[in-house]
């Protein structure tokens, strides 16, 4: 069983929910990211989603495209991102990761030996925002052949049919993003979200997570009521951009906050 | 194919023909180009536009309007021009100018809008989008946003912003919003992302009107068939005025829609070669150029595959052109697939190359050209001299000149 079918299925006997943070790699800089990977675990991450940053990111709204700009600007490309988990993979065998970003880093360095390189350096599954399905063949059969999952996204757009498409190609978990919009984006509506959830349990049997517009510890345990996994970015990443001048607050600062929406998550699960 | 002379105001063009050329397949590329590399939330959107587009296309009603705008608010067909002085100076082919310059806003770039705002229109949206380089297509979005009475919101780097602040003003005066772009590169590619950013934010009422042949599918074929009427009229005239085609086609190529618009109609007419010309900036060897099909590499930029400024680790790289219109990253996949097949043969010329041209030909034939439009009349003063005086070249005299006073007259040391 991979890592993340293996958390998903620890945490569904605990009833509880799973809390997946998002993180920009080498934000601000690149010595800040594994230590960071270590302790979001410690306050009760379960799944870490690592952004690649690439020079021209369309689905993601301004906190997370900052943050891309300054991992660029500190020199920050894939191959330095599959070294941190390469690192993280020192101290932390358990705690599944997956790197999330745009397809032209991969298609460059190659699908077929992007997905060797992120295996060897113990990367569960790559989430690739501009590669639907209809695009996804290739990729597909690459991260497969080194039992990678791939995770896609499921959107408010996304009608029955494209549902059953997602999920006949989709592994590991599908994120469904909560808002019509970039990441950081929107007011998030539960009800929306638990509506549209209930449509796609019924074509893919996966679990879901939901992201994009979880701004709090109060969003996040509304969420976890009808998700598998509440999946927080900019509010984390924007946490750290106050902090990018200080970056030896930023471990406390962002563990803090996991705690918080740890807490808020678990007390919803049982309640 | 729709490609015969008496077909000259049909816009279709058929994306599966019995014979010959027959790109994009049902998916959207072109051989390995192309394609729809989007987030999901896009999808939906993008799948309702090529139903739109796919059903309009054949709707007399539709057809008919978008004729009789061509005709009456745009200016067509416009004229096919040839330039015997400049022929007879460069010593060889003789050169015939199509004057998309002409046009109302003075450049190719309304025969597009005219078109996607017709269609915004047919799909009930009330709210259009734009990027835009140089302001052009800016310039060309708003003015038919105006017409139609739909609310425009124009994206434009931070940087194009300061040095096109007359194409601007035209847009506020039009009744557009002018959005600032400030991340990235704050040029072309990042107002791209930025109007990609805001559409999926508000598919619900917002048509975005893409301004080249790039971008996902439906946009690199749809953009093609609306801008292929430069080449339908061209070739009707070339037939009317010579009795035969061309021998040569020459445009310039950022994105690539003028030139697509010139080239698709000739594609199966083997006898004729087609030029397409990149803007070369400092030089191919300088790294400071525009020119992704003459010296980069595959790659997914925009929601498609083609060829790319890209480092190593495929991240996307400034361009450098005088031209603004040119300096773009990526190109229209269709281009990306007509160079790997051998129809097309693409060029790079500089920016001292295309001031020259656009000296020379405002000085013999009396026509301002834009800096766009002046590599392909630089490149044409390489090719015509190689010919024979019997043979023809068409040049797609894609804008005109007025936008670039400001810079050229910068190099030359006067501030006006």
């Amino acid at each position: 069983m991979s890592r993340i079918a293996g958390m998903f299925q620890r945490l569904g006997a605990e009833d509880r929910t799973a809390l997946i943070p998002f993180v920009t790699a080498g934000d601000p800089s690149p010595e800040v990211t594994v230590p960071l990977m270590h302790r979001m675990v410690a306050a009760g991450a379960d799944l870490i989603e690592l952004g690649v940053p690439f020079s021209d990111p369309i689905a993601d709204g301004p906190v997370i495209q900052r943050a891309t700009e300054r991992a660029l600007a500190r020199g920050v490309r894939l191959r330095d991102v599959l070294d941190m988990v390469r690192r993280f993979r020192e101290q932390d065998s358990e705690t599944p990761v997956v790197l999330m970003g745009y397809l032209n880093p991969i298609e460059i360095m190659g699908h077929g030996a992007f997905a060797a390189a992120a295996r060897e350096a113990g990367v569960d599954g790559a989430l690739v925002v501009d590669v639907p399905p209809e695009e996804g063949h290739d990729l597909v059969e690459a991260l497969r052949a080194e039992n990678l999952d791939l995770v896609y996204l499921l959107a408010p757009t996304s009608d029955g049919e494209r549902i059953r498409r997602i999920g006949a190609v989709a592994s590991g978990f599908v994120y469904y993003v909560s808002v019509k919009g970039v990441t950081g984006a929107g007011n998030l509506d539960v009800e929306g979200v638990a509506a549209k959830l209930a449509e796609i349990r019924a074509r893919i049997d996966l679990p879901v997570g939901v992201g994009f517009g979880i701004k709090d510890a109060d969003d996040a345990a509304r969420v976890s009521a009808v998700a598998d996994a509440v999946i927080v970015g900019s509010a984390i990443v924007g946490r750290i951009e106050q902090l990018a001048d200080t970056p030896e607050q930023i471990p406390e600062v962002v563990a803090g906050f996991i705690a918080e929406l740890r807490q808020a998550i678990d007390t919803a699960s049982h309640a | 194919m729709a490609t015969r002379p008496d077909q000259t105001t049909d816009p279709r063009s058929p994306t599966v023909g019995a014979d010959g050329y027959h790109w994009p397949d049902a998916n959207g590329h072109f051989g390995p180009y192309g394609g729809m590399f989007v987030p999901e939330t896009l999808m939906h959107p993008l799948m309702e536009l090529r139903e739109a587009y796919e059903r309009y296309l054949g709707d007399a009603d539709f057809v008919r309007e978008l004729e009789s705008d061509l005709r009456d608010y745009v200016g067509r067909p416009s004229p096919l021009y040839h330039a015997e002085r400049w022929s007879r100076e460069l010593g060889g082919a003789q050169i015939f100018l199509k004057r998309e310059d002409l046009n109302h806003t003075g450049a190719h770039k309304i025969n597009n809008t005219i078109g996607q705002a017709l269609l915004a229109r047919r799909m009930g949206k009330t709210r259009i989008i734009a990027e835009t380089g140089a302001g052009q297509h800016g310039v060309a979005s708003a003015t038919v946003a105006a017409r139609m009475g739909l609310e425009c919101i124009v994206y434009m780097g931070e940087v194009d912003v300061a040095r096109q602040e007359a194409n601007v003003y035209r847009m506020r005066l039009l009744g557009a919003e002018v959005v600032s772009v400030k991340s990235g590169s704050r040029t072309l590619k990042d107002a791209l992302n930025e109007a990609m950013r805001d559409w999926v934010t508000n598919i619900d009422n917002t048509f975005y009107i893409i301004g080249t042949v790039a971008g996902p599918h439906p946009y690199p074929a749809m953009v093609r068939d609306f801008q292929s009427v430069i080449g339908r009229e061209a070739r009707a005239q070339m037939l009317e005025r010579t009795g035969r085609l061309p021998d040569a086609l020459v445009a310039c190529v950022g994105g690539g829609s003028n030139a697509i618009g010139l080239f698709y109609p000739f594609i199966d007419d083997a006898e004729v070669a087609i030029h397409g010309v990149e803007a070369a900036g400092d030089g191919l060897a300088t790294g400071r150029h525009a020119a992704p099909l003459c010296a980069g590499s595959p790659g997914v930029l925009h929601g498609n595959r083609t060829y790319l400024m890209e480092d190593v680790d495929g991240q996307i790289i400034e361009t450098h052109s005088i031209s603004a219109g040119l300096d773009y990253p990526g190109v229209g996949p269709e281009h990306a697939w007509l160079k790997d097949s051998g129809r097309a043969n693409y060029v790079a010329v500089t920016d001292s190359e295309a001031l020259a041209a656009f000296h020379a030909l405002t000085r013999t034939e009396g026509i301002i050209p834009a800096l766009e439009t002046s590599h392909a009349l630089a490149y044409a003063t390489k090719l015509a001299p190689t010919m024979r005086k019997d043979q023809t070249i068409v040049i797609s005299l894609s804008g005109r000149g007025d936008k670039d006073m400001h810079t050229v007259a910068q190099l030359d040391g006067i501030k006006l």
